[in-house]
Formats: C-alpha cells, sequence, structure tokens
C-alpha cells in the first residue's frame, strides 16, 4: 500500500515547491521572498524524509537536519539584516 | 495494518504541506500569508516525520533518533523565525508609511 501512497505524496509535495519558488520568483517585498525560502527548506526536509521512507535507508536524516539548521540560520540572519542593516553587532 | 496507518499519515502530512504552500501563493498580504506555511506545514513535517519513525521501528527493527531530533529542532525554531520575519515586515512597512507621509 505504501508503494502506491509514496508517488501521490511526492506529487503533492512537489507542487507545493514550485509554489514556493513561485513567491521567491514573484513576492512583492524582500520579507515574503525571506519566509518563502523558510517555507521551501521545511518542504525539502519533508520530500526527503518521504525519499528515505521510499528507499528503507537511514541515509538522508543527516541530510534533512543539516538543511533545517541551516534553513533557520538562514532565516534568522536575513530577518536581522532587514531589522538592523546588521548581522551581528 | 502498520503500513495502513503510516499511508495515512504520511497523506495527511503531504496534504497539509499542499495547503500551506497554496496559502502562501494565494493569500493576499504578508501577514496572512505568515500564517500558512507556519501553521500548516509545521504540521504536515510533523506528521511525515511520525510516519517515518513508526516505519523504521516497526519494519527494520532499528529506532532512530533523527527523526525525533528533526522534530524537536523545527518545532522550537518555527515560532522563533516567524516572530523575527513579521518583525522584519512591520519595520519595512513603517519605513515606507514615513517615506510616503514624507512626500506629502
Amino acid at each position: 500500500m505504501l508503494e502506491f501512497i509514496l508517488p501521490v505524496a511526492f506529487t503533492m509535495v512537489a507542487i507545493a515547491l514550485i509554489l514556493n519558488l513561485y513567491r521567491v520568483i514573484v513576492g512583492p517585498s524582500v520579507a515574503d521572498r525571506i519566509l518563502a525560502l523558510d517555507t521551501l527548506s521545511i518542504n525539502s526536509i519533508a520530500i526527503l524524509i518521504m525519499l528515505s521512507l521510499y528507499l528503507g535507508n537511514t541515509l538522508y536524516f543527516e541530510a534533512a537536519l543539516l538543511i533545517a539548521v541551516m534553513g533557520f540560520v538562514g532565516t534568522v540572519a536575513l530577518s536581522k539584516y532587514l531589522l538592523r542593516g546588521d548581522i551581528m553587532e | 495494518m502498520f503500513e495502513i496507518i503510516i499511508s495515512i499519515l504520511v497523506l495527511i502530512g503531504a496534504f497539509f504541506t499542499l495547503v500551506g504552500s497554496i496559502g502562501l501563493a494565494k493569500l493576499p498580504d504578508f501577514f496572512t500569508r505568515l500564517h500558512g506555511p507556519t501553521k500548516a506545514t509545521t504540521l504536515g513535517v510533523g506528521a511525515i516525520l511520525i510516519a517515518s519513525s513508526l516505519y523504521f521501528f516497526v519494519f527494520k527493527d532499528e529506532i532512530s533518533l533523527h527523526e525525533i531530533l528533526i522534530t524537536l529542532f523545527l518545532f522550537i525554531t518555527a515560532p522563533v523565525s516567524a516572530h523575527l520575519m513579521a518583525k522584519a515586515a512591520i519595520h519595512i512597512k513603517k519605513n515606507e508609511d514615513k517615506k510616503l507621509s514624507n512626500d506629502k
């Protein structure tokens, strides 16, 4: 059953990633683009976890953890830059 | 039995991820757009992570702590990043309003 469900879920998350990319390109303000990039990193974590379910391999969790950490650090740095004009004070 | 539960959890996760991203793409204003991904997408990724944890526990007989680590990290950091982005957006909006009132 899982091998029939997983392609459907892959398609749904791929459409979600395309919508996030649309918001990154179109987004009227800079804050919209930062929000879209943050959502893009979270959705790519979801698609990596589903890939590891599909292949039965735990190797992809390290990549997902790295994307989670780096996405958070990038979001905080960009928001700080918008707020203060400087990342470290 | 467990396979059905895992399939339902994966479907729920993918559905909520899609709903959050549609909200991000369709809603009109930044502060309404912030609402979609920060709640729906976090819930979707949480459901997929629970499904993966259950799968590797039941079918592969190994307890993997990576999923729990990713879930904890995401659930701690999502509100913090949403708060910072909202503050940045308010800052930009204030600056634009100030410029507009100076132009008059």
